[in-house]
């Protein structure tokens, strides 16, 4: 079982990890501070396996990659949204952070709700209702397998991509 | 069917005659950009590839340390050593501050960056060099990394939407507040994965700092990249930055468009974005008269000369209000010797103005110039998000430098009518002729 943490639309990056905290690229920093100003509660209570349900365009602002490595040293299992930003959602498959776009399980779920989430078949169990994620293109699929970006090119090579 | 200017870049770096989008291709990169904060964490990556011990091509490697410099404190100072070493041992390209400044006002000014080019940065405005007609998109650390390894990186080819801006443009209206305005029309979504193709006869109208401003907020709508064609304004840029051996491309005709958006210049007034979203943008007319405690002109959308020259057309002769900071942030070494020579410095200094060090530091809430709890602040910077230039409960109000000065003479959200009254602006697009 996964906790649920509902958030708005529009969470930029500087939500997830404000700027000033990125002067360092120890994980554990990192993961300490991830949404330190939107959600107080959550440095502290957050566990490993734990989901972010973020209403639409989850990510937006910043390139720093330190968002989606912060969401994983924090223990977030994966993201569910209708839409990614698009860096962010590039970061996140080149670290390894699964993201799901299932609409529908956003409007379903509420914060603090326990879900159940299969991330390689994208199926989102949350109040005795399963919806099924967008399948991801085979691309992204092929490194979302690897664990991200330098585990797919350490298992395939360069020719890999 | 023909292509689109982002599609004909992205195929030549692909060594393929088409793309059409959605397509994932390989592609060759010419210029890869990193700040301290990314470069850092591409380092950490860079070391876990196997293989991977230099830079495969050093000359396109670009390093400029500009969000935590003149460094802050010892956490800073110490992530700018680790990656000067890096870059210094990779014999890559390092622009130390005092001979650089911010990323996006060095690149294109020290003739890094042309027409035809392909760029990714570890910043995502990055997209500023799509004003020269070039395709250059922000990437996080581990795709800077990928690129240093093998001088390539992959991208899925965007679909294309084409602004097409009639009219001319109203006194003080710069591009700043065209941006400001598309973004409020199409929302901070509205170009997500997509090509921003900026096309019509109101460009001409702008000064050229103007399209540097659009592409650069091009994602502030989400998009991919934002792009401008080559016209005689940007050869005469590149021709001033000693820019040579570029390729110049052209939509097709016939490419294809996601979308066609027009949009009459002419209506729109100097805008203002409220807190908290770049897209939350309103005529400064219909904007409330807010108490402001501190004002920013500057950094890598309104840093250019233009700016500081349109900023100074305000301040000059006047004073900031009392209890108020204005404080000045020129893009580059560059910008901030040429306001010296052009006596901008001096108004600043007059008009009690703070002039900064080229930065990111207020922007992104980092030093030089942090809000404290429910401070307002009026900015020529990019994002008005919650907490991003310091205490959570402070509100950011974007706007352009004329805006933000005039503000900062009123004490109150204002625009530059309200200080110098009817006269026209001076024009910003040409350095004075000295008296």
């Amino acid at each position: 079982m996964s906790r649920v943490w509902k958030l708005h639309a529009n969470v930029n990056t500087d939500e997830i990890i404000p700027g000033r905290y990125n002067v360092t690229t120890d994980r554990s920093q990192l993961g300490r501070y991830c949404l330190c100003e939107v959600r107080p509660d959550f440095p502290e209570n957050v566990k490993p396996g734990d989901i972010i349900v973020a209403e639409s365009n989850f990510g937006c602002g910043s390139s720093r990659e330190h968002a989606p490595v912060a969401l994983q040293a924090a223990g977030i299992k994966a993201v569910i949204a209708p839409t990614f930003a698009r860096i962010f959602y590039r970061n996140a498959i080149n670290v390894g952070l699964p993201l799901l776009i299932c609409p529908e399980a956003v409007e379903a779920a509420g914060d603090g709700d326990d879900a159940e989430v299969d991330i390689e078949s994208g199926s989102i169990r949350v109040r005795q209702q399963t919806y099924q994620a967008a399948p991801v293109p085979p691309f992204v699929q092929r490194i979302a397998e690897a664990g991200g970006i330098l585990e797919f090119i350490r298992r395939y090579g360069w020719e890999g991509i | 069917m023909g292509m689109t200017i982002t599609e004909k870049i992205l195929a030549a770096h692909a060594g393929k005659d088409v793309v059409r989008p959605g397509e994932i291709h390989m592609v060759k990169v010419d210029v890869n950009l990193a700040n301290e904060l990314s470069a850092a964490l591409a380092i950490d990556e860079f070391k876990k590839i196997e293989g991977a011990s230099r830079i495969k091509d050093p000359k396109t490697a670009v390093f400029v340390p500009d969000h935590f410099t003149p460094n802050k404190d010892i956490t800073t100072a110490k992530l700018v050593q680790r990656v000067r070493e890096f870059a210094l041992d990779q014999e890559a390209i390092w622009f130390e501050i005092g001979r650089a400044g911010i990323e996006h006002c060095v690149l294109p000014q020290n003739g890094l960056v042309g027409p035809g080019d392909l760029i990714i940065g570890g910043d995502s405005h990055t997209t500023t060099y799509g004003a020269l007609g070039a395709f250059a998109t922000g990437v996080g650390s581990t795709d800077v990394a990928v690129a240093w390894a093998i001088g390539e990186t992959w991208l899925k080819v965007p679909p294309t939407i084409k602004f097409v801006y009639k009219g001319a443009v109203r006194p003080w209206v710069v591009g700043k507040d065209v941006i400001l305005f598309t973004i409020g029309k199409i929302t901070v979504d509205g170009a997500t994965y997509k090509a921003m193709e900026f096309h019509g006869e109101a460009l001409a109208t702008m000064p050229f700092a103007s399209r540097f401003s659009m592409a650069n907020m091009s994602i502030e709508a989400g998009a991919k990249n934002g792009i401008f064609h080559v016209d005689e304004l940007t050869r005469e840029f590149l021709a001033g930055v000693h820019k040579e051996g570029y390729t110049e491309y052209q939509s097709d005709p016939d490419a294809d468009y996601d979308d066609v958006i027009e949009i009459d210049v002419s209506d729109i007034e100097p805008q203002v974005a409220y807190p908290s979203l770049p897209g939350n943008a309103h005529p400064i007319s219909e904007a409330p008269k807010v108490r402001v405690d501190q004002v920013v002109i500057g950094t890598c959308t309104n840093g250019w000369i233009e700016d500081m020259r349109q900023a100074a057309d305000v301040l000059r002769g006047q004073k900031v209000a009392m209890g108020l900071r204005c404080i000045i942030v020129p893009g580059s070494q560059i910008v901030y010797k040429q306001a010296l020579k052009e006596g901008l410095i001096d108004v600043f200094a007059e008009a009690d103005c703070i002039v900064s060090t080229s930065t990111c530091g207020p922007c992104i809430g980092g030093h030089m110039g942090v809000l404290g709890d429910d401070e307002v602040c009026v900015s020529t910077t990019n994002r008005n998000f919650v907490g991003r230039m310091g205490a959570r409960s402070a509100q950011i109000y974007l706007a352009n430098p004329a805006v933000a000065a005039a503000s900062a003479v009123a004490g109150e959200l204002t625009g530059p009518e309200s200080i110098v009254g009817s006269r026209a602006p001076v024009p910003i697009d040409r350095e004075p002729v000295a008296a």
